[in-house]
């Protein structure tokens, strides 16, 4: 973020006026060292510090989860172009890095995986979208408990020092891959990172305690605090798919945040949970992970499919096809999601019968999955379709998605799986969805609510070739990775060339040209970046509701003041949906708008 | 949350009517605690794990109801609760073959066996050295043997 | 600092603090589920970690849970003179509450005192992991309650935001709750 006060300085600090009508509590303690304190933009000497690191405010709070997740992004892409450099030309000095050792390679993908799962997927689709648009969509002011989400970021950045300590101990940042499987996780003398494991482990603890006490906040907001007259079936997709993953989260970590500490203190004081020779167990660890590993996928997965809802409902001026649908299915994915995990774990040494009930139990969850994709379509279908760029992340989305999901069912028929299991096919499969989920949805998110965020439009041009830029490079990455997977190329591997099996005709081509891709994708990037900063100072400016949308965030300044809704608190008079009503002129219904009558 | 209908009648220690309410119920909780500590004393197995198990159940249902007042909350408050449990229960369930058993089908977990038969040497040995001590304390998992 | 006005609104009947108050249980649940699930399996699948419980203090035990329910009785007697606007009172049985709270602590310290020296440590068996494990988490707990108990009854004997003396009640009756199955699982059982 820049440092330039000023060009940000219209951001939504403005006077608390808008309590009109509901009363308001002043708090116990009287004093306010509240960022925004309700001077406007008259306070030049109004500190840097406290307007945008102190704050309470929602939306502030929502744009420090989406800064550092975008920072976090450069080193998560980062880490995988120096190992994938060295998985192309084994022993090449990496530019930018050097030579890459075999603890260089561990610590690298270990960091590249959990920082983007953990620090980039997470705390922008859930944290930055969540607090931006959940109090902005339902129509009120704030969270309801604005203090506990400023500490839920704080422990969010204390997290990332963690991690980032961990790069600088003795022995290194962990290795042990973001599973973080004993006995290799739990004993130094296997991981040699004796200060990197547990300062890993510790990272990720705090980065779940920052969601649980971010879930906790969601939920409760709206749950209580939506605008008069917006029942449930009235609350934006995305709110709906936020709040359900939220829940999951909640549900799922639970036992792994339990497991931590027991592998911490295996790691740490010499106990024996998971070591098989004094009486603990290892399988145990793998299903406690997965039994959040799993559901958090979807966790991840539900809001992207959230901001496609609305994406493509804007774009094709349609209503969204079976809303109650798409709830009922995201909610009974949430609960099937908690019945899969053991997929992860068919080579593991599992019971062969709990194989196949968890073989069964993964067919069936593509079952939901898959009628939600089906659902969008039929949203497209006979839309006035505009391809904007948010809009075509989002038709992206669908299309790349259903490669990632498709490709799971492979993999969940526990006889393909042992062939697949450890093979650049599970790679290519999962990144055919995390990346759709992780990057494409959320390119479409920061392109569609740009507007609103910043009050400037975002460079049409410049976005495309972004767009273009990076699903071409996407798919010549991870398709030469199916076809590696299918010949039986094995992951985590240091150096392939001394791995004859590994080195046939048309193998080491293969890598290289995934690594190329990978190159040129992150080249792409640049683009993105310059797009978004030169739009935040020099775009054009966006009125209120650029792309003529229901949902109430559309329906305030941009960007919207502090306490939001200016005009007062909005009141809700139908669905967030209704586009090319027949009764209508306009091809648009404000959810905040009365009916004539 | 429950309103209060103040009645003219006094209660010892100046309780109000719900507060004597309240101690009645903790007595009955200790009542409880009492049965679910001498209960196990008998050494008859099924009434250890009754007393002690059943009964915790008893005392959380009380708690739950009574003190946390569960039942006068909305009602999705009862299915959060309910579902996390049983999120749990699927979590068991899932892993209970691998991990609570140490054989199965076409497997068996050496090392977990090896662990059990040298605890159960070196408790046998152990307990022999302190006498009164001695007898060997029953376990719960007997159907292993 | 102005409180929200979304933190005043109640569009499910349930006040914004007592809803949050049950999603923290909710998701405590899961932490003390996995960890005795865990627990549970292993201890059944080891017969010959009866050698090791028979060496957990059961009378130490049930004082204990006689200590925490009855600070529980206080906690909810605490919320009935909130609710009868008797802050002081209110303050007065919470402090009692955490009087509880210490005595637990207390009799955790001497039991956990006698035990290691005895030589039953963490690390000793696999056993003795989990007891230390799981008592102590919800040590920790009991501790993070009585932490925030002061506060509130440092406000409610101010006759302010007596809402929160049923809320930190709720919690508290939960940290009990947790106790009460604990106590089966490592003392009784032997
Ligand atoms: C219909 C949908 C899906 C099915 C049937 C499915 C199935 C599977 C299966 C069976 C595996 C295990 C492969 C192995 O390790 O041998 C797997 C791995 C994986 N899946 Fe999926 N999946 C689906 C959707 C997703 C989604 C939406 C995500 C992410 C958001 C995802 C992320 C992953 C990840 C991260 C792994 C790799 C685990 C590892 O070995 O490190 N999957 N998937
Ligand atoms: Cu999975």
């Amino acid at each position: 973020m820049s440092s330039n006060s000023e060009s940000l300085g219209h951001l939504p600090i403005d006077a608390m006026s808008t309590a009109a009508g509901e009363a308001t509590k002043t708090d116990t303690h009287g004093h306010s060292h509240d960022a925004h304190g309700g001077h406007g933009e008259h306070h030049e000497e109004q500190n840097f510090f406290l307007k945008y690191f102190w704050s309470t405010d929602h939306k502030i709070i929502g744009m420090q989860y989406l800064f550092t997740g975008m920072l976090m992004a450069l080193v998560g892409g980062f880490t995988v172009y120096v190992f994938r450099m060295q998985i192309a030309f084994p022993g090449i000095s990496v530019p930018g890095w050097g030579r890459v050792t075999p603890a260089n390679y561990d610590g690298l993908i270990t960091t590249h995986g959990s920082v983007m799962i953990f620090w980039v997927a997470m705390p922008v689709l859930i944290a930055a979208l969540g607090n931006y648009l959940i109090p902005l969509m339902i129509g009120c002011d704030d969270m309801v408990f604005p203090r506990l989400n400023r500490l839920s970021y704080q422990i969010f950045a204390i997290s990332i020092l963690v991690l980032g300590a961990s790069f600088l101990v003795k022995g290194g940042a962990f290795g042990g891959a973001w599973t973080s499987y004993p006995p290799l996780s739990a004993k130094a003398e296997y991981n040699l990172t004796p200060q990197g494991a547990p300062l890993w482990l510790l990272a990720v603890a705090l980065e779940f305690v920052a969601f649980l006490l971010g879930g906790i906040n969601f939920v409760t907001t709206v749950m209580n605090s939506r605008a008069p007259g917006m029942k449930m079936f009235d609350v934006p997709m995305v709110v709906w798919m936020i709040v359900i993953a939220s829940i999951l989260f909640m549900a799922s970590v639970g036992p792994l945040v339990a497991g931590a500490v027991m592998l911490l203190f295996d790691q740490t004081v010499g106990t024996h949970f998971f070591d098989p020779n004094k009486g603990g167990d290892p399988i145990l660890w793998q299903h406690l992970f997965w039994f959040f590993g799993h559901p958090e996928v979807y966790v991840v997965l539900l809001p992207a499919t959230g901001i496609v809802a609305e994406i493509i409902t804007v774009f094709s001026r349609k209503k969204l096809f079976a809303y109650k649908t798409v709830l009922y299915t995201a909610v009974g994915t949430g609960v099937l999601s908690f019945f899969v995990w053991a997929h992860h774990q068919f080579i593991a040494g599992i019971d062969p019968r709990m194989a196949n009930i968890f073989s069964l139990t993964t067919l069936l969850i593509s079952i939901p999955v898959a009628e939600m994709m089906f659902v969008f379509i039929a949203t497209l279908y006979g839309g006035s379709i505009r391809l904007t760029v948010p809009m075509l992340w989002a038709l992206a989305f669908i299309g790349e998605f259903l490669i990632g999901g498709v490709t799971g069912i492979f993999l969940g028929a526990s006889g393909a799986d042992i062939y697949f299991h450890d093979t650049y096919f599970v790679i290519a499969h999962f990144h055919y969805t995390f990346f759709p989920i992780a990057f494409i949805s959320v390119f479409a998110a920061v392109t569609y609510w740009f507007p609103k965020m910043f009050g400037k439009m975002m460079n049409e041009t410049f976005g495309k070739l972004h767009f273009w830029g990076t699903i071409i490079p996407f798919n010549f990455i991870f398709i030469p990775l199916f076809l590696l997977g299918v010949r039986g190329d094995h992951r985590r591997i240091f150096d392939y060339s001394r791995f004859p099996d590994l080195m046939k005709p048309g193998m080491p081509e293969l890598r290289v040209l995934a690594t190329l891709s990978l190159v040129t994708l992150l080249a792409f990037q640049a683009i993105f970046l310059l797009n978004f900063f030169y739009s935040l100072f020099k775009g054009k400016k966006a009125d209120r509701n650029p792309w003529l949308a229901n949902t109430l965030e559309w329906q305030t300044p941009s960007p919207p003041p502090h306490g939001n809704f200016p005009e007062g608190l909005p009141t809700v008079y139908r669905g967030p949906y209704e586009y090319s009503h027949p009764d209508r002129a306009q091809d648009y219904w404000p959810q905040n708008e009365k009916a004539a009558s | 949350m429950s309103e209060t209908t103040s009645t003219s009648k006094t209660y010892p220690l100046g309780l109000s009517e719900h507060g004597f309410q309240y101690v009645k119920i903790w007595g009955l909780l200790l009542g409880l605690l009492v049965v679910s500590v001498v209960g196990p004393m008998i050494g008859i197995r099924w009434l250890t794990l009754v007393t002690a198990f059943g009964i915790a159940f008893v005392k959380a249902f009380i708690v739950a109801t009574r003190f946390m007042h569960i039942n006068l909350e909305r009602k999705f408050v009862t299915y959060m609760v309910a579902g996390m449990l049983a999120f749990m229960l699927v979590m068991v369930a899932g892993i209970s073959p691998d991990v609570l058993k140490h054989e199965g089908h076409h497997w068996v977990n050496k090392a977990a066996n090896d662990a059990v038969d040298r605890g159960e040497k070196e408790g046998a040995a152990h307990a022999g050295e302190h006498e009164g001590a001695a007898e060997k304390p029953e376990a719960p998992a007997a159907e292993h043997h | 600092m102005i409180r929200p006005i979304a933190t005043t609104r109640e569009a499910t009947g349930i006040p914004t603090g007592r809803l949050a108050v049950w999603w923290v249980i909710a998701s405590e649940i899961v932490i003390f589920g996995g960890l005795l699930g865990s627990y549970l399996m292993h201890r059944l699948g080891h017969p010959e970690w009866a050698y090791q419980s028979v060496h957990t203090n059961t009378a130490a035990g049930a004082f204990n849970t006689f200590v925490l329910l009855t600070s529980s009785l206080f906690a909810v007697l605490a919320h009935d003179a909130a609710e009868h606007k008797d802050g002081k009172k209110a303050a007065k049985y919470l402090m009692i509450t955490c009087l509880g709270g210490l005595t637990f602590l207390c009799v955790k310290g001497a039991e956990w005192t006698h035990e290691i020296r005895e030589g039953f440590t963490l690390t000793s068996n696999t056993f003795w992991s989990f007891y230390y494990t799981a008592a102590g988490l919800h040590g920790i707990h009991v501790i993070a309650g009585m932490i925030i108990m002061l506060f509130v009854a440092a406000d409610a004997a101010k006759g302010k935001e007596l809402q929160r003396v049923e809320n930190i009640g709720i919690y508290w009756h939960f940290v009990d709750l947790v106790w009460i199955f604990l106590f089966p699982l490592l003392y009784i059982a032997k």
